[in-house]
């Protein structure tokens, strides 16, 4: 579904992202991991084609850049680590955003937008406060809204950067099962990122480490998440046991353990 | 946050199917006022017309009403001549100013932008000062309104060769840069030539001076142009306040909608100041407190600013003909006279309804 070749991008003149391959399966959940400054937001971007890229990115087989802008935002969706809100639009507008690649230039919203956007308002329990403003929002009401808007867009790829980074741990686990539910019903092909490794592992079918903008392993999360390339790629000290098949990561401070 | 309140509330209420947008409530009450503004303008004025006969003579120039029309003939060129021509440029120009204000501020996701914020009121302004002291060269319509679209399209150039064009930051500047040096050249020009310094500054403050229905024919296409360029962008202007890397992601071509929003708010804007001087305050008044009192979403604030722009500009100059009659006040000082405190009070009442 997502086949990235050779892919690179510089940033005033800086190498972010340098000679990735990877591939992600139609239906598949991919999540991006690596410590901050890896590469993995600007991965998302140069997907979603908001940003320029060297090498070859075909999203359902077709080249993202070479597509009109609505066609490209057709096709993907994505959810921003950190949104910009406008506070005082309502959250049914801001849903209806996400119908602006189905709308072109001048058209106006039917009944097949009000259906999605119903449909999206309901599949995140957004409904209550559907005509309340989203600076009355908690930040967890928040990170559904604009879940609600991507879902709203309908593409077959849905991009997430650091999408539960703001909430707590319930409603990580709440918006993480919702993603699983909405791979299974709409047949989403899912390309994340996040920094809570044993959640990506949790969720996640494949997880790709990047470290210096380079891929330097994907694979399986228990392939993935050793406490060796832990230690190598965040400079970090954990150790990793497994907990119902699938690896927890946990932090330790070797003057406590001695 | 405080004026968000209400909105809260009204959303709540006009939350139709799928959209808060217009309400017909507010769109009649837009256009109630403008109608309102319009007959007064009519109404009003030295020569004294008597309200009935304004009235007979309005129905009597309906189409299939077959009314006799009670005014004299010096009387009907009295309204048709002078009073008409002035009130209708009025409309145009408060409609293009208070649109282009609104768009200004969408496209630069800055509630402190105006019309004249790319250098449109700084090259009008040196556009006019040359027409003034060299008489003949050039008519001061046709040198404001080069002046005008001269000065933004440097500053948008500008800005693109600075910055890679996405950043409007860049852009602002370029447009104070741009300012800032024709405003110098306007100077060094009017140094040179200090009797004509009260003419150029009576056009700084705006007038709207018309003869015979010239004026409006000169500024109508353009304000149509600006107005229905803008008015097509309202959905997608309100895609833009979500900031420009989410709207590309929405799939939005936001250097196109950039362009085409700011030419076309440009090209009004210079001709509204072509032909009425810099009337100051409209732009950036009326675009906040229709935000404040009806809603933020742009497929709001950018019909009704259209409509209360022209109305309160129709007001404003019935008040810069009467108040010191016969002499007359320029313009720019009624609007910001009566424009600054009104705006405080409609500040206080949101802030108050959201306490």
């Amino acid at each position: 579904m997502i086949a990235l070749e050779r892919v690179g991008v510089g940033l005033g003149g800086r190498p972010v992202l340098e000679d990735v391959t990877l591939r992600v399966p139609a239906g598949d959940w991919t999540t991006l991991i690596g410590a901050n400054g890896a590469g993995k937001t600007t991965l998302l971007r140069a997907v979603a084609g908001v940003t320029g890229y060297s090498g070859t990115i075909a999203v359902a087989g077709r080249e993202p850049r070479r597509l009109p802008a609505p066609e490209r935002a057709r096709l993907a969706a994505i959810v921003w680590q950190s949104p910009l809100l406008p506070l005082d639009m309502t959250v049914r507008d801001y849903v209806l955003l996400g119908r602006t690649p189905h709308l072109g230039m001048l058209g106006r919203p039917g009944a097949g937008d009000a259906a999605a956007v119903a449909d999206a308002i309901g599949r995140l329990d957004l409904g209550p406060l559907a005509a309340r403003r989203l600076g009355a929002l908690s930040g967890g009401e928040r990170q559904r809204a604009a879940l609600a808007r991507a879902l709203a867009q309908e593409a077959a790829v849905l991009l997430l950067d650091e999408p539960t980074t703001a909430l707590d741990v319930g409603r990580q686990q709440e918006v993480l099962e919702l993603v699983c539910q909405l791979r299974a019903e709409r047949r989403l092909t899912v390309l994340g990122a996040m920094h809570d490794l044993t959640l990506a592992g949790q969720y996640a079918d494949q997880l790709a480490l990047l470290d210096g903008g380079r891929l330097v392993r994907h694979g399986p999360p228990a392939a993935v998440l050793t406490a060796e390339l832990i230690a190598r790629h965040y400079r970090a000290r954990v150790e990793v046991v497994e907990l119902g098949g699938s690896p927890v990561v946990l932090p330790v401070r070797p003057e406590l353990v001695a | 946050m405080s004026a968000a309140t209400i909105r809260a509330g009204a959303a709540t209420a006009a939350a139709g199917p799928g959209e808060g947008g217009l309400t017909w409530r507010w769109l009649a009450a837009g256009v109630l006022a403008l109608v309102a503004a319009l007959l007064a303008g009519l109404a009003f004025g030295p020569a004294g017309i008597p309200p009935t006969a304004l009235l007979g003579d309005l129905v009597a120039q309906l189409p299939l009403v077959h009314g006799q029309s009670r005014l004299s003939a010096l009387e009907s060129a009295v309204l048709w001549e002078l009073r008409a021509p002035r009130v209708v440029l009025g409309a145009l120009v408060g409609a293009t100013l208070a649109t282009a204000g609104g768009a200004y501020q969408a496209v630069f996701r800055n509630p402190l932008a105006d019309p004249y914020l790319l250098g449109a009121a700084a090259g009008a302004g040196l556009g006019a000062t040359i027409a003034i002291v060299y008489v003949g060269v050039v008519p001061l319509p046709i040198a404001a309104f080069l002046g005008a679209t001269a000065a933004v399209g440097g500053a948008y150039l500008l800005g693109r060769s600075v910055g890679d064009g996405r950043n409007t930051a860049t852009l602002i500047l370029a447009g104070v840069a741009m300012a800032a040096f024709l405003t110098a050249v306007q100077t060094l020009v009017l140094q040179q030539d200090t009797e004509n310094v009260r003419a150029i500054y009576s056009w700084l403050l705006g007038r709207l001076s018309t003869s015979g229905w010239r004026e409006v024919l000169l500024v109508l296409p353009y304000a149509v142009f600006s107005i229905v360029v803008v008015l097509a962008h309202r959905r997608l202007l309100d895609v833009l306040r979500v900031g420009d890397d989410e709207a590309t992601g929405l799939g939005v071509r936001v250097g196109r909608v950039r362009l085409l929003v700011i030419g076309a708010a440009t090209l009004g804007t210079a001709a509204a100041v072509a032909v009425s001087g810099l009337i100051g305050f409209v732009g950036i008044v009326i675009p906040h407190a229709v935000r404040l009192l009806a809603g933020s979403s742009y497929r709001i604030v950018l019909p009704l600013s259209m409509l209360f722009g022209a109305a309160f500009l129709v007001v404003a100059d019935v008040i810069a003909r009467t108040a010191l009659s016969p002499a007359e006040l320029p313009i720019g000082v009624v609007t910001a006279c009566i424009g600054a405190p009104f705006f405080v009070v409609v500040l206080r009442t949101a802030a108050g309804s959201a306490a």
